[in-house]
């Protein structure tokens, strides 16, 4: 298991070269000079200055292997040094990425945002998984019933509304009519575990977007979870189970449910930069100040090396989740362990 | 297109006792309207498309004409969906709306198609080319999509709207866009079935009669992929009309003068206290053809399955 692990990790290295190999490509290609923005008054010879120290001049592969030199190894090591509060290397001249609105380390800020974002994007993947798997082994069990039939619809509604809709569709009802939640997250707001009031304040502003994202994510995980249900009822070693006693509880559960997992499992990881876009939305309608909103907010200020961080840490997180899917896929499926 | 209920059975009798002769079209037709809601998915999606190119001809109301005094108006009989913030009738502005939505969606789905397609016949039918394509479509599947489209949004906005025009410049970047990262599922379906139909007889008979490989892919391959494509066509138009409108939502779709159903959600958030059903308007229309869309989608899918329409 650990050299599976280990193995999936290190292909995970060239993904995420590749990908920031694409940003840069896309970065490059673009028109229009960073220094723009900047007053016109700015003689010629001083833009040019700016230029040089920014390094915009260097040839496309110096630029890039540049940028990595600063993301797989200054980050990395400035991160494990905070981590353990000790210094590692030359930790006070160590170059950074340096976002061009705040002129602080973009990474400090990514950090900074980066729980807003786990706890909704977690909370709402944890709760589809707990709705979706249930409602898809029954609907799957009892197909074509009432309930089957009700599932089928609501997981068919549900992947077609929108979060943007269903996010405003919520605050309408719920903030506007009813007035029960409040229509934007607080993120000054701090729990304190022996005040009551604050707790339920937190679990009030948190529970309109993470419903909204795990109905988003639950209804495709019902999907799968009954088509790959429906494939394995009809296996022989279903029927075999069966054949020699087993009760109905233990052939469900231990027989067909644990094989219909494995395509879903890889599903869910075709999913999940799907179920990203969905947290970025969200963020923008429930105005919590994670990552998206950081993202939407570096685009609006032309922050480039903001921006190019952020994505870049979208995909290292989505290339994360990806491999906590093939890790529970290596747990489900015995067979791919060893090959 | 509307099928009552007790004239299918009818039908399934009359073919069993008389065994005439059906084309696989008619076949095909015949399992589609057995799936209730593929029917009404169809109904609904034509209504809107018909709504969407004719509504403006026969609801005569100038989706950019200003008229301040009667803004933020509920809906009433003189606007049946009611006015926005500067008194613009909301209803003219959703079905204008439409025509973008729409057309960008089948844009970018056929966009997607052909890429999906030819990178999944390539991969399937030569070998050569199957490892590194296939590792491509494993990266862009990895792809942070919405990041990627905000980003690339943001750096070709300018001079594509200097080169074609705002609206123009706009539409073909978005379609492009949206096309380039949309075709990875089309790809990897087809590249099986390719693969799958590579060692059939009739592709072994075509190749040792020495047709050549043009031939072999475009006129026996490509027809027996045609049905995975055309379900993976119809999903993709959702897709495409779902990812404009989140990136209008965002702010970074169509400029404000072009109100697409995505761009009218986003402008209507801000005034969720003064007129909440401003809200609802294009956020229903998305929602409705996205899941008469899916249900054709699905539709197609079991009208395609031999297995299924044997029955």
């Amino acid at each position: 298991m650990a050299r599976y692990a280990v193995r999936r990790l290190l292909f995970a290295i060239p993904t995420l070269v590749g990908i920031s190999f694409i940003l840069f490509v896309i970065l490059d290609l673009a028109p229009g000079d960073p220094t723009g923005q900047l007053p016109l008054t700015i003689p010629a010879e001083t833009r040019e200055a700016i230029r040089e120290a920014l390094g915009l001049n260097d040839p496309f592969m110096i630029k890039w292997l540049k940028w990595m030199q600063l993301m797989f190894i200054n980050e990395p090591l400035h991160l494990t040094g905070e981590l353990f509060n000790s210094c590692l290397g030359d930790c006070e001249g160590r170059s950074r990425i340096i976002s061009w609105s705040s002129r602080g380390p973009a990474m400090d800020t990514i950090i900074e945002r980066l729980p807003q974002t786990m706890w909704v994007l977690g909370l709402a993947l944890i709760f589809g998984i707990i709705i979706a798997i249930p409602v898809g082994v029954i609907s799957a069990y009892k197909q074509y019933s009432w309930f089957d039939n009700a599932g089928t619809f609501f997981t068919m509604v549900g992947y077609s509304l929108p979060t943007f809709f269903t996010g405003l569709l919520a605050i309408v009802i719920f903030s506007v009519w009813l007035g029960w939640f409040p229509s934007f997250y607080k993120t000054t707001h701090t729990v304190v575990w022996t005040d009551w009031s604050s707790i339920v304040f937190q679990f009030k502003q948190m529970i309109m977007p993470v419903t909204v994202l795990s109905l988003f994510n639950a209804a495709a995980l019902t999907r799968f979870t009954r088509s790959a249900m429906l494939d394995n009822l009809n296996e022989d070693y279903v029927r075999t189970a069966r054949a020699k006693g087993l009760r109905e509880s233990a052939v469900i559960i231990r027989h067909a449910m644990r094989n219909s997992m494995i395509p879903v499992v890889t599903l869910i990881a075709l999913q999940i930069p799907g179920i990203f876009a969905g947290a970025i939305i969200t963020e923008q309608i429930f105005r919590i100040n994670g990552l998206g909103q950081l993202l939407i907010v570096a685009i609006g200020q032309n922050d480039i090396p903001m921006v190019q961080t952020l994505t870049f840490m979208f995909a290292v997180l989505i290339v994360l989740f990806n491999l906590v899917a093939d890790l529970m896929y290596g747990v489900l499926d015995p067979r791919i362990r060893y090959d | 297109m509307t099928t009552t209920q007790d004239e299918i059975p009818e039908a399934t009798e009359d073919a069993a006792e008389h065994q005439e002769y059906r084309s696989l079209g008619q076949d095909v037709w015949r399992q589609f309207r057995r799936h209730k809601g593929a029917v009404i998915g169809l109904a609904i999606l034509t209504i809107i498309v018909f709504a969407a190119v004719a509504g403006p001809f026969l609801y005569p109301v100038d989706p950019f004409g200003i008229n301040v005094p009667i803004a933020n108006q509920a809906p009433s009989w003189g606007h049946l969906m009611g006015t926005d913030n500067l008194g613009r009738d909301v209803l003219a502005r959703v079905l204008v709306g439409g025509r973008i939505s729409l057309a960008v969606g089948f844009a970018a789905m056929l966009f997607g198609l052909v890429i999906g397609t030819a990178v999944g016949i390539i991969s399937g039918y030569f070998r050569r080319w199957d490892g590194p394509l296939m590792r491509v479509t494993d990266l862009f599947l990895a792809l942070p999509i919405l990041p990627l489209l905000l980003v690339v949004i943001l750096l070709f906005r300018d001079s594509l709207k200097d080169a074609f025009g705002p609206s123009l410049g706009i539409f073909i970047l978005v379609v492009t866009i949206i096309g380039l990262t949309s075709w990875m599922p089309t790809a990897r379906v087809v590249r099986s079935d390719v693969l799958a139909l590579k060692e059939r007889e009739f592709i072994l008979a075509a190749q040792s009669i020495g047709t050549r490989k043009r031939n072999v892919i475009f006129r026996h391959i490509l027809p027996n992929v045609m049905s995975p494509v055309m379900v993976a066509g119809a999903l993709g138009v959702a897709v495409a009309i779902l990812t404009e409108s989140a990136l209008s939502f965002l702010g970074l779709g169509f400029p404000a003068d072009f109100p697409t159903w995505g761009r009218l959600l986003f402008d209507a958030k801000d005034y969720l206290q003064l007129s909440p059903m401003r809200v609802i308007w294009p956020g229903v229309f998305i929602s409705l053809t996205v899941m008469s869309v899916n249900f054709i989608g699905d539709g197609i899918r079991d009208a395609l399955d031999p297995k299924l329409r044997s029955l």
